[in-house]
């Protein structure tokens, strides 16, 4: 027992210590981190580099006086003749625009803007929005109606989804459920097949460099394998275990960001003064708007007990891989002769995570669903899907009893054929012959 | 072999059968190792010598049969008393030495305080103290031959198993290396050599087993086993002389007579019931006797001998290995 510690604390040092993982483990969330808040700052950038000057020729004469400044256009009402002032835009710079509002705007619904660069999509956006208005308050008061009165009419309904459950009505939310799930899908199924992956490279590293006869005439193989799987997977969760903490403290400074971008929004508003109280709403009432509802739909997630079943499918999965994986790493002599063995190791997986996104989402509480939940196999991924959706408490246990007895059995026979694979060198190994040395003696 | 003389022995293997699917690896082998000893474990490529190591190692189990270690029937407890130098060296690439040492030492079963005074030690006396965070990719392959055998004996085994130890050394380090042997020996280890090079540790050992495809050949003391197989063919060289040396009819026949510039060389077997003196008694009369040997076989020849018998006449070979 002493000497499987000692091995999986080499497995587990060796690569902690190593710079690869420190730089994984710290630039992950910060990558995450810095596309996001670049993402903000680009969005910010944008606005202040989209100055631009429309010059206005309005042939229909409706639009006198109506174009008031924002902050990131200026409105000059031109009365030139349209080909000169063609030209003009030609030799001026390509911040310059020129609007052409013909006569029979009203019942065309088209504007011809003209620049040197194609106008930018905000630009285009504050010009047609301004027209649209002056247009719609021109019908609204040809149709006698009040626009303060209109304005006042917002109806929006918003749908509270509640669970009946023993213990009572709870809040669920199938929108951000299924976000979490396909998160969790896409997670699991990259983590097992990379811890995996690493489990296999270092028995074949460990066959390859010979070292292996060193260890075990000093170890039982069935040590050696366990410790190097258990190892690596400690590895997995100490990533985990920092990502989670990590991004939990960089979320403090990402909720600073999406203020930033609530200011931004703000600002990108108030250049349309007309819009302003609903912007002012949007910031009170978490109730309404894009940022809020998804606030409010993921604070419905119970995301203490995900991260925790989570952690729980992603190990007992590993765990039962990995065994795999190993009895592949022991029976080759180099990575590139894995692919035959690889193969239907990935196919229950790849099954699983295809599924995720069609069937499992859409009925979690299916039969199909909580069968592959229950197989071993497929219910890392499988029930990690369905958590998010609410499973039954008995239903994790007897799933999560099951992966254990999973990975027993995968681990008992993957013993059988490393032990005997480790020390076969230069020796190409078929399915016959793994199932031969699975019934070895000793 | 009597109880008391098997209870004092470091190995005694007895009747072990090991099989492959379609390849019986050891065929009902059995062989004494002493304690103290220098033992050869000696047969061609193929023959067996590393299931008999790997069985000894516990790496793998037999079929049938028994290893007794030190007197006790081979059990787990038993693997921090053994050193192995496999045929197949390695060690962690990316790892540094000292490390790896460490690593190696304590799953031997040493503490790790205990391991670090006695790497340290081994450092010292191999004069690899500098070596200690290089990484084993840096170190060319004569040092790292000298750190796998560092790790193969830095827990002070009992009894060291080293499976081709001479192969991969350059003359020097294979020099110091049998030193070290013979002072870890002198010191109270048991050494087994296993080596399809017979010719390579012959002059080391007192004992050796001989197996050829799967079975033992024979084993013995090396003393015992060269007695056996002496033919009492001398090799007599005398200066040149005008007499003929003619056989002598029941004391000896000449097998070979190659005479030379200064002197001649003649090889002779004496005949049963007779000695070299009686030879020495006919020939002093009849040339000046320059030098005196007796042409004993080498164990390679013994082998060569055995095997040839063994393919030929199966039945006498069985007979023979009864013997000893």
């Amino acid at each position: 027992m002493n000497k499987i510690l000692l091995i999986i604390k080499r497995e587990y040092l060796s690569r902690v210590k190593k710079k690869s993982f420190l730089l994984v483990t710290f630039l992950v969330p910060l990558v995450i981190i810095g596309i996001y808040a670049l993402t903000i700052y680009l969005t910010a950038r944008s606005f202040e580099s989209n100055r631009a000057v429309v010059q206005v020729i309005d042939q229909s004469g409706l639009f006198k006086g109506q174009f008031t400044d924002t902050g990131q256009i200026t409105f000059e009402e031109i009365t030139a003749d349209v080909q000169e002032a063609k030209t003009r835009i030609l030799s001026a710079d390509g911040k310059t625009l020129l609007l052409i509002i013909p006569d029979n705007i009203e019942r065309a619904g088209a504007v011809e803007l003209y620049a040197k660069e194609p106008a930018g999509l905000s630009v285009q956006t504050a010009v047609s929005r301004k027209i649209e208005e002056v247009l719609r308050d021109r019908a609204y008061a040809k149709a006698g109606i009040d626009r303060t009165v209109l304005d006042g009419i917002d109806p929006e309904v918003t749908i509270l989804s509640r669970e009946i459950t023993e213990d009572g009505e709870k809040d669920s939310s199938a929108g951000a459920a299924m976000g979490v799930a396909m998160t969790l899908s896409v997670l699991v199924y990259i983590c097992l097949f990379l811890y995996g992956a690493q489990v296999m490279r270092g028995i074949i590293e460990e066959k390859n460099s010979r070292i292996v006869e060193v260890i075990i005439s000093s170890v039982k193989p069935f040590q050696l394998m366990m410790g190097k799987i258990i190892g690596i997977g400690l590895v997995g969760l100490t990533q985990f275990i920092l990502w989670i903490a990590l991004s939990s403290a960089l979320a403090g400074v990402a909720s600073v960001g999406l203020l930033d971008a609530r200011s931004v929004r703000t600002e990108m508003e108030r250049q349309q003064p007309e819009s302003d109280v609903s912007i002012k709403a949007d910031a009170d009432r978490p109730a309404s708007g894009m940022f809020g509802k998804a606030a409010r739909e993921l604070g419905k997630i119970d995301f203490q007990a995900i991260i925790i079943t989570f952690l729980l499918y992603f190990f007992g999965g590993y765990l039962l891989y990995s065994a795999l994986f190993a009895a592949v790493g022991s029976a080759v002599d180099s990575e590139t002769e894995t692919q035959q063995f690889m193969f239907p190791i990935t196919i229950p997986l790849l099954f699983t995570y295809i599924l995720s996104f069609g069937v499992l989402v859409n009925d979690p509480h299916g039969p199909l669903s909580f069968w592959l939940s229950m197989i071993p196999f497929t219910s890392p991924i499988a029930m990690l899907v369905r958590i998010p959706f609410g499973v039954p408490g008995w239903e994790i246990a007897l799933s999560l009893a099951l992966l254990i007895g999973g990975f027993i059995l995968t681990t008992w026979v993957a013993a059988r054929i490393y032990r005997v694979g480790i020390l076969m060198y230069g020796k190409k190994a078929s399915y016959k012959e793994l199932f031969r040395w699975f019934r070895y003696n000793g | 072999m009597p109880v008391s003389q098997r209870l004092n022995g470091m190995l005694d293997i007895r009747n072990i059968v090991k099989q492959y699917a379609n390849h019986r690896a050891l065929d009902n082998v059995s062989t004494h190792v002493e304690k103290g000893s220098v033992f050869g474990l000696l047969g061609p490529n193929g023959a067996g010598k590393t299931s008999l190591i790997r069985i000894i190692n516990q790496i793998t189990a037999p079929d049938s049969g028994e290893v007794y270690f030190d007197g006790q029937r081979l059990n787990p407890d038993h693997i921090s008393r053994i050193g192995y130098l496999p045929e197949e060296r390695g060690l962690y690439k990316k790892m540094q030495i000292g490390e790896q040492m460490l690593y190696l030492a304590q799953l031997k079963g040493l503490s790790r305080k205990d391991a670090i005074d006695r790497i340290r030690h081994w450092f010292e006396k191999m004069e690899m103290q500098s070596w200690w965070h290089k990484k084993v990719e840096d170190l060319s392959k004569g040092m790292q031959q000298k750190v796998q055998f560092v790790a193969t004996v830095v827990h002070q085994p009992d009894l060291i198993i080293l499976d081709e130890p001479f192969s991969g050394f350059d003359p020097v380090n294979a020099s110091v290396i049998k030193e070290e042997i013979q002072t870890l020996n002198r010191n109270g280890a048991t050494i087994i050599f296993s080596t399809h090079r017979m010719e390579s540790v012959e002059e080391l050992c007192d004992s050796i087993v001989l197996i050829n495809r799967s079975r033992k050949v024979l084993d013995g003391k090396l003393k015992d086993i060269k007695r056996a197989y002496r033919t009492n063919t001398y090799r007599i060289t005398y200066l040149p002389s005008d007499q003929d040396i003619t056989p002598l009819d029941g004391v000896f026949t000449i097998e070979s007579l190659e005479p030379a510039v200064d002197h001649t060389t003649l090889t002779i077997r004496i005949a049963e019931g007779h000695t070299i003196n009686d030879v020495l008694a006919y020939l002093i009369s009849r040339v000046q006797v320059h030098e005196l040997k007796e042409v004993i076989p080498s164990i390679h020849d013994i082998f060569v001998q055995q095997v040839t018998t063994q393919i030929t006449e199966p039945q006498t070979h069985e007979q023979n290995t009864t013997d000893h």
